[in-house]
């Protein structure tokens, strides 16, 4: 492989630490490989990134989350070792990877879920294994994969119980703590639904549901583990144009393990590829999808094309049983 | 979005508070009901008014007023004791455990308390049931710390599975010991029957009274911390991954959570032998009353769990005059079918 686009190719802590203010999917040019060519012209953007004072308030409430040397194992077995990764502030980061690289891991590892047995996470210059647990929570809200809805819970229920780390023995439930659930409750479009109960609802509904309880939390910084499996194509969009939404309108950083290459093409800032526990290549999606760093991290024959959507990199997986046509090969 | 925001009108859910009071109201109308026929109503009944008076203005030499007051008061008190104790630490043990079939019993209490006790008799030479308390006190406890300290070994912490798994496995391993000591000492195993059957009735002259005083701050203490881990609870019905993200700290959370109910499961079993089912089934009906809310299942629990168990112990005392059938086998015989039923009606698992 050439090592002009291998791993770090923005270096932390330089380009990536800026909010991006030019989002990829507008980008005219500036790509390193002639096979992802921008397309400015395309019409369908969402409006909230068309317009730059949208992301006014995201450079307000930023928080620095890095890993330094960052090792972390389950009992004797390391799953990623001394790994470092500087998360851009109030963007959207997605990461992506082959099952089975870490990056679940990553991300518990970032919510200090699991201990590191070396190096460390910092959130603004200190690390997260000395703050108190609910300090933490305030700040850093994670979505972990699969969470269990109690039995005959109902939407509002849950929803309350995001607000355990601003309450305590000697602050009983308050003004503060309503407006917190209701704003949630609108921020994801389900005040109708706040009386029902969570295990009748449809797993997009549901998905909202958990993502409403994360925001009553008020994190700056929200991870999310595959916020999308399990629902169909329709709601995996809904759910990331919700989390578009909750960053261009709010500035809130997120960070999600995602499966699917071409969502996070569309709607991540700063994509972070892993590789068996490492991360091999980060920066921006039309920088990071190339067809080289797919066959790396993925071990998958691909070609990337624009999507004529968003202008940004289509990921179009080729398989065993297809070849390209020789019109279609590879660009030059 | 500031637009659309409707601050501090968070929506009301479904079941309203309004509702679980009323529940509860209504609950503790049918404790009343029960306890009032605890006190009026066995081998010889007294009328309401003699029970009422009996309590009022006592007369020395009156026969009713001698049944109510030496024997029916305190094995009543009793029975809202135990009850109440087996009821919270049901609902504790099912929501440490994440598990809907979780009673006291999950976690080896009843096993730790049965071997102590035996021991106590075969090795010690404890015959007076009074002596039994410690000893079944110290096993329960006994044997749920070697529990939680099993499970807490290895990937994750005490994990809910690894919990109920080192609970069986303690369970089996103490009720094995306990057959070998029983099956080669018969003086032993004629004692230990009556204990092992599970009764509110006095556990010699004047001894309840003794047992409960020297249980009692156990129970308290119990008692408040179960209602202090219902907000950790709450969380961790979640997961404990969301729960640690919320910033509870799970291992904590869960280790208290334990120790209220090895302190009220453990006094309830000093104070009454092993008994089963009260804790099991008192939260399954309770769910359908107060949703999955801890502090709610609770709060009911301290009412129905007493409100069960002595009800057993009444209608033990009216089938089989002029003897007596002991609570813990009525409580069984009623919640066998009483567990099918609920089983039968809604699907219990997913706490």
């Amino acid at each position: 492989m050439t090592s002009d686009v291998h791993p770090r190719t923005d270096g932390r802590g330089t380009s990536a630490a800026d909010p991006p203010a030019d989002r990829p999917r507008t980008r005219a040019s500036g790509s390193t490989n002639a096979g992802t060519v921008r397309r400015s012209d395309t019409p369908s953007q969402p409006d909230v990134s068309a317009d730059p004072a949208a992301r006014a308030p995201a450079q307000r409430a930023g928080h620095d989350l890095r890993a330094e040397g960052l090792s972390l194992a389950y009992e004797a077995r390391q799953v990623i070792a001394d790994l470092d990764l500087h998360l851009p502030r109030a963007a959207i980061t997605a990461i992506v990877g082959a099952n089975g690289c870490g990056k679940s891991t990553l991300l518990r590892g970032l919510a200090r879920l699991l201990r590191p047995t070396g190096g460390g996470v910092l959130l603004d210059g200190r690390s997260i294994s000395t703050l108190p647990a609910r300090e933490l929570a305030r700040t850093i809200g994670i979505l972990p994969q699969g969470p269990q809805a109690p039995e005959g819970i109902t939407v509002a229920e849950l929803v309350r119980r995001g607000r355990y780390p601003h309450r305590s023995w000697f602050q009983p439930w308050d003004r503060s703590d309503d407006a917190a659930v209701a704003e949630a409750l609108t921020a994801t479009g389900i005040v109708d639904l706040a009386g029902r109960r969570v295990d009748e609802l449809s797993g997009g509904q549901r998905q909202r549901v958990w993502i409403a309880m994360a925001l009553a939390q008020e994190p700056d910084v929200l991870l999310l583990d595959e916020p999308t499996t399990f629902l169909d194509v329709t709601h995996q969009l809904e759910i990331l144009d919700l989390l578009l939404e909750l960053n261009r309108e709010r500035g809130a950083t997120v960070v999600m393990v995602l499966h699917d290459l071409n969502l996070a093409a569309r709607y991540a800032d700063h994509l972070v590829v892993m590789r068996a526990g490492a991360v091999h290549a980060t920066g921006r999606p039309d920088q990071v999808l190339t067809e080289e760093i797919i066959a790396e991290a993925f071990g998958l024959r691909a070609r990337v094309v624009p999507d004529p959507v968003s202008g940004g990199p289509l990921v179009v997986p080729i398989g065993r049983f297809h070849t390209t046509p020789p019109d279609h090969d590879l660009p030059h | 979005m500031t637009q659309t925001l409707r601050p501090a009108t968070a929506p009301a859910p479904a079941r309203t508070l309004r509702a679980r009071v009323l529940w509860l109201g209504i609950a503790a109308g049918v404790l009343a009901l029960v306890i009032a026929a605890s006190l009026a109503l066995g081998a010889r009944d007294v009328p309401l008014a003699v029970v009422l008076e009996s309590l009022t203005t006592p007369v020395p030499g009156d026969n009713d007023h001698q049944v109510v007051l030496q024997q029916r008061l305190p094995r009543t008190l009793v029975g809202l004791l135990v009850g109440a104790a087996l009821g919270v630490a049901g609902a504790l043990m099912q929501g440490i455990t994440r598990n809907p079939l979780a009673d006291p019993g999950l976690l080896g209490v009843n096993a730790g308390a049965s071997l102590f006790v035996v021991l106590a008799i075969s090795i010690l030479g404890v015959t007076a049931p009074a002596g039994y308390i410690w000893f079944a006190f110290a096993g329960g406890a006994l044997a749920t710390v070697v529990v939680y300290g099993v499970a807490a070994l290895g990937r994750g912490g005490a994990t809910p599975v690894k919990l109920a798994l080192a609970g069986m496995a303690i369970t089996a391993g103490a009720t094995s010991l306990l057959t070998l000591v029983l099956l080669t000492n018969t003086t032993a195993l004629s004692t230990y029957r009556f204990w092992a059957v599970g009764s509110l009735a006095g556990r010699g002259a004047g001894g309840t009274a003794d047992t409960i005083a020297a249980l009692a701050p156990f129970l308290l203490v119990g008692g408040l911390l179960a209602f202090a881990c219902t907000r950790w609870l709450n969380l961790l019905a979640m997961g404990d991954e969301l729960a640690r993200g919320l910033g509870v700290n799970v291992a904590r959370a869960r280790g208290l959570s334990m120790l209220a109910a090895v302190l009220l499961a453990g006094s309830a079993t000093a104070i009454a032998g092993p008994i089963a089912f009260v804790g099991l089934v008192v939260p399954h009906l309770i769910r359908p009353l107060t949703g999955p809310d801890y502090r709610w299942i609770l709060s009911f629990a301290l009412v129905l769990g007493p409100a069960l168990l002595v009800a057993a112990d009444v209608i033990g005392r009216l089938i089989a005059q002029p003897g007596e059938l002991e609570a813990g086998l009525v409580v069984a015989l009623l919640g066998a079918p009483v567990m099918i039923a609920i089983v039968r009606r809604a699907k219990v698992s997913g706490l």
